[in-house]
This record gives C-alpha cells, sequence and structure tokens, in this order.
C-alpha cells in the first residue's frame, strides 16, 4: 500500500481549483442557508450562469474573458432577481423547489441543441481563460513542497483562486458583523419579528440571493475557467448536495464553515478514492466485489451517507457551536 | 398614578357605546373588514382609540381580536377599509412600514430571536440604522458612531427591564416571562408612539405579570399609546383606562372599564343569550 500517494491525492483535491470553486460556490450558499435562512437548492444554476457568462463571451463572440466575468455576474444576479421575485413573497418551501427546478432548466437549455449556437450544446465550449494564463508571472518549472509537485500555471490559478476566497471571507465576514448581518440573522430565527421591528426582509431576502447567488457565480467561473471548458453535465443537481454537505460538515453560519467544510471534503473524497483504487491495484478487494469503474458511484454513495450521519449526531458542523443549535427556534 | 387620571379624565365624558369618538383619537378606523371565505372575522364599522391611553381588546375566543391587530399593523393585508394613524392613511401599508410610522406589535406567541444575543435583539429594533445597507454595511466607520448609540439606548432598556444581567445570552435560553419583557423592550427601540400588545400577559407567571403591568403603565405615563388584546378580565380591569368589546368581528360595546363589566352586551357575548332570566320567546311558547 502507498499511504503517501493515497495522502498526495487527497491534498491535491482539497487545494485544486474544483475544491476552490466549490469553496466559493459553498461561501455563497452560506449566506443564504446558513445566514438568512433560505432554502435554496439550486446554488448549481448559479455556477452554471457564472461559467457560461465567461465562457460564451468568450468562445461564442470573441470578447475579453474580463467581460465575461461582469457577464456571469450579472446573469447570476438575474437569475437570483427571477427565482427570487416571485418566490421570496412565498413560503420557504417553495424557493426550495423552484431553485432546484431552475437548476435543472438551466442545464438541460444550455445543453439543448436550441442552444447550441451559444453553449455548444453538449459539447459545451474550451479555451476562454488564455487570458488569465496569459497573465501568469510565475516561472515556467515544478515547485516542489514534500511530496507534492506543482506546474507554475497550478501555482498561479490556486494563488487566484485562494486569494479570491480569502477576498469573499473578508467581505462576508464584514457584512455578517454588521447591522445587515443582524438583520439577515433576525430573518432566520423569525421572519415576522423582523418585520414589526421595521425591517423590509422581503427586500433583504433578495438582497440576500443575489449576494450569495453571485459568490456562486464566481466559484463556477475559476473551475471552467481552470479546466478550459464548460460543459453542462459538470453542473448537475448533485453538485448542490456537494455544496450542502461541505457547508453542514465545517459548520453552516460560520464565516469559515464552508471553508474548512469544502477542504475537509474534498480531502476525504479524493483520499477515499485513491484508497479504494489502492486497495483494487494491490488485490486486497478482487475484481467480483468492486472494479475501479465503480468508485465514482460509490463515492456518491459515502457522501450521501456521511450528509446523514452529520445532520444526525453533527448537525452544528465542526465550527459550530452545539449550545446554540440546540436552541428552540421559536 | 395622576396621568393615570388624566387618561382616564380626558375619557370620562365620552358615552359608553361602539364606535364613539373620542377627543383626541390616535387611530381611526372605519369599515375595517377581513373574511376568511364566507366568515367575516373582522367587520368594524367605526372604531377610534385615544392618544396616551391604555385601551383594552377584549372578548371572546374568535372575536376577531388578533385578526384585528393583524389587519391593523399590516401582517394581514388581506383586509379592507381605511384606517388612519396620526391623521395620516395607514390601511394597506406593509407591517415593516406600519412600524416606521410608529405603530409597533407584539406577538401572542412570543417571537425571540433565539440565535441572536438578547443585545442583538435589542440594536435590531433601532431605526434608520446606516449599517443596515447592504453597501454600507461593509464600510465600518459609516456606522460604529451609531451602533455606540444604539448600544448605549439598549444597555438603558436592559437595565430598566432587568434584563442587563443576560445580556449577552442567546435570547433562546430565555423564560418565557423574559421573552415577553424582551419583546417589550425590542419594540421600545423602534421609538414607538403606539404600542400594540397582543396578550402581554399569556405565559408569564403571577410574579412577573406585575411587573410587567407595572411596565405597561409606566410606558403610558411616559405618553406611548398603548393598545392590547387580553383575556386576564383583571388586567384589564387594573390596567386599562378605557375597554372595546368585539364579538364576531364586531365592536359591541366600549367604555370605561368599570362600566364595560357590566354591560349586558359584553355579559352576552362572554356566557351565550341563555344565561340569568330565560328569554322571552321561551315564556310565551
Amino acid at each position: 500500500m502507498d499511504y503517501s500517494s493515497i495522502l498526495t491525492s487527497g491534498v491535491y483535491g482539497a487545494l485544486g481549483p474544483v475544491a476552490i470553486g466549490y469553496v466559493l460556490a459553498a461561501i455563497g450558499l452560506n449566506i443564504h442557508f446558513g445566514y438568512t435562512g433560505l432554502l435554496n437548492f439550486g446554488q448549481v444554476a448559479f455556477m452554471l450562469v457564472g461559467a457560461y457568462g465567461v465562457a460564451i463571451s468568450v468562445s461564442t463572440f470573441g470578447l475579453s474573458m474580463w467581460v465575461g466575468v461582469l457577464v456571469g455576474i450579472l446573469a447570476a444576479a438575474v437569475l437570483a432577481l427571477i427565482l427570487g421575485i416571485p418566490a421570496l413573497r412565498l413560503r420557504s418551501d417553495y424557493l426550495a423547489i423552484s431553485t432546484i427546478a431552475a437548476g435543472e432548466v438551466l442545464r438541460l437549455f444550455y445543453r439543448s441543441s436550441v442552444a447550441e449556437p451559444l453553449t455548444g450544446g453538449v459539447y459545451g465550449l474550451q479555451r476562454f481563460g488564455d487570458e488569465l494564463l496569459d497573465l501568469n508571472p510565475v516561472p515556467p518549472g515544478i515547485y516542489e513542497v514534500g511530496p507534492l509537485a506543482f506546474t507554475a500555471r497550478d501555482v498561479w490559478l490556486m494563488s487566484v483562486g485562494w486569494g479570491l476566497v480569502a477576498l469573499v471571507v473578508i467581505v462576508v465576514y464584514l457584512l455578517i458583523h454588521s447591522p445587515w448581518g443582524r438583520v439577515i440573522r433576525a430573518i432566520r430565527e423569525d421572519e415576522e419579528a423582523a418585520r414589526s421591528l421595521g425591517k423590509n426582509v422581503y427586500a433583504y431576502k433578495l438582497q440576500s440571493l443575489v449576494l450569495g447567488g453571485v459568490i456562486g457565480a464566481l466559484g463556477g467561473m475559476v473551475f471552467t475557467i481552470h479546466q478550459q471548458s464548460a460543459h453542462p453535465d459538470g453542473f448537475d443537481p448533485v453538485v448542490t448536495f456537494f455544496l450542502y454537505t461541505m457547508l453542514v460538515l465545517g459548520g453552516a453560519g460560520r464565516v469559515l464553515g464552508p471553508v474548512l467544510g469544502g477542504l475537509l471534503f474534498w480531502f476525504l473524497m479524493l483520499s477515499f478514492d485513491a484508497f479504494l483504487r489502492e486497495l483494487m491495484a494491490t488485490g486486497y478487494i478482487p475484481p467480483e466485489i468492486l472494479v475501479p469503474s465503480d468508485v465514482g458511484a460509490l463515492r456518491l454513495a459515502l457522501v450521501g451517507l456521511g450528509l446523514l450521519l452529520l445532520m444526525a449526531f453533527r448537525p452544528q458542523g465542526i465550527l459550530g457551536n452545539r449550545r446554540e443549535m440546540v436552541l428552540d427556534v421559536r | 398614578m395622576s396621568d393615570r387620571n388624566n387618561a382616564t379624565a380626558a375619557l370620562a365624558d365620552v358615552a359608553a357605546e361602539p364606535g364613539v369618538a373620542k377627543p383626541d383619537p390616535i387611530l381611526v378606523a372605519d369599515n375595517v373588514q377581513r373574511s376568511f371565505g364566507g366568515l367575516h372575522a373582522v367587520d368594524v364599522d367605526h372604531l377610534e382609540m385615544q392618544r396616551g391611553a391604555i385601551t383594552a381588546l377584549i372578548g371572546p375566543n374568535g372575536a376577531g381580536k388578533t385578526t384585528l391587530f393583524n389587519v391593523l399593523t399590516g401582517f394581514d393585508r388581506g383586509g379592507s377599509g381605511d384606517w388612519r394613524f396620526e391623521g395620516k392613511k395607514m390601511s394597506r401599508l406593509p407591517a415593516h412600514r406600519v412600524a416606521h410610522r410608529g405603530m409597533v406589535r407584539t406577538f401572542q406567541l412570543t417571537k425571540a430571536l433565539s440565535r441572536l444575543t438578547v443585545l442583538e435583539n435589542l440594536q435590531l429594533g433601532a431605526t434608520e440604522q446606516r449599517g443596515e445597507e447592504m453597501f454600507a454595511s461593509v464600510v465600518r466607520p459609516l456606522w460604529r458612531r451609531q451602533e455606540r448609540e444604539i448600544i448605549e439606548r439598549a444597555d438603558e432598556l436592559l437595565a430598566r427591564f432587568r434584563l442587563d444581567h443576560l445580556r449577552d445570552e442567546f435570547a433562546g435560553t430565555l423564560s418565557g416571562g423574559q421573552r415577553k419583557l424582551l419583546e417589550l423592550a425590542r419594540a421600545l427601540m423602534v421609538r414607538p408612539r403606539m404600542l400594540m400588545l397582543d396578550e402581554p400577559m399569556a405565559g408569564v407567571n403571577p410574579a412577573l405579570t406585575q411587573s410587567l403591568l407595572e411596565h405597561i403603565t409606566d410606558l403610558r405615563d411616559e405618553g406611548t399609546t398603548i393598545c392590547f388584546v387580553e383575556h386576564d378580565m383583571d388586567m384589564v380591569m387594573g390596567t386599562s383606562d378605557w375597554v372595546v368589546c368585539l364579538a364576531e368581528g364586531q365592536v359591541i360595546a366600549e367604555g370605561p372599564p368599570q362600566a364595560i363589566g357590566s354591560n349586558p352586551a359584553v355579559i352576552d357575548a362572554y356566557l351565550g343569550k341563555q344565561h340569568g332570566a330565560p328569554p322571552a320567546e321561551e315564556l310565551t311558547s
């Protein structure tokens, strides 16, 4: 058994661009779910419009990537308004239903042949991140940290990505520890009480939905720009549930909850993956029981089990406070 | 208690009849209606509430007291009619704008914001906060001074309601009575000119009832108009300056507390028409 290769796979996973993208999206979801109490089950839709905002602007229309970033942010804000204006007036379950539906509708539309001239349909769009890669100041070469090795491109993209995470975390921290944050936390606890004290609950919920959605869009951009490829099937509903697992693992309603949860989630996912493959390669698990192509499905099942166990035994996550969690909310 | 006499004195010459005009009304409501399907939950022709007085809203279960509260405060927007607060039209305003106008309500089932601290609950009550705008909120210098003033005011209220030792606890850890006090203190942070209290004594132990009552009369003496819904007749008699009795959505009687207890319409509403002497039809048939 090669334990160090199992661990390094986990570390690559935790630090890599996919994790960064998901962490950003989970930070957005934390604003919705953790702080405002909005049940958004379609965060992946915001990631999708963000990613495709860049991809379509660059690959289809030949615009600058930076214009694409703005387009993606704008698209996420518009999506939040389209979803929020009708659904936020209703009970919270309606938002859950409409967001999960919106995610699927958008994915199916983006991959449809009707949209193919714009989105590339099932083939997706490629090579739209060159502008960011061209800015790379890191001299070419291989950078080794212990057993880990990164290319100059990795170092650059990870610095940009984690830099963006740090920036977003700081902004979220400032927002939450302000009177604005106090209002949205009050809305999470009891909308009517907030309303009775003169707060325009509907407007705050819309602001929260837009803000978290835009952060989700940034997440979508980060990992598609890294992969240089946007593909609709990378945005299926399971992504949102990964985000919830990360969020609950780290601690919802904690500024660093989604960051810690994301790091741990991806570390566990990918090291577990490597562990299983190692077991199969060394023959500890015979091919009659499990073949390498099953690993993906097994991994999904285990994420589900993990989320279940977390909700049952540690709903407050790692950073949460048990005492706070068990307070009766009403 | 001289103020009590002032409020009562101002109402002394007012006739004890439903829909009667008051000398200095803060709230005037006309044709307020709210139906659920075919049921007319509220159907009030005319109602005035005197400024600076404590008006009690009584009535049997299902009389429409809470529904009237919800309609007047903008929490139930399915009602119709016209009502004016301090001379300005307030009908069909959303709840948060009603609060901004100076009419603030509390709830029958207390709504403590559990996972906010007691202090944060109060801070939330302050209106016109610069830092409550999303973009301004990230720039601390824009609201730091205002926040300090708000905390100062909150601390004064916490001391007044003897909640200061719980200042940094989560509101969810408070007892039922403490939550009532918290809700009242929080409502005062809005600087209301009129407080609408929905069953302020429900679920409060007798020891705390007395202190809650004193807080309410003190507020009246400081000039806040108060309207409360209450079942406890002792509280109604001991505290209010004027009583309005609702039954089946309509105002069936109004008057000073001493007069209302003996009002036949009120007794009928509470006890049913069959009490006492048998009705005339039965005698003749």
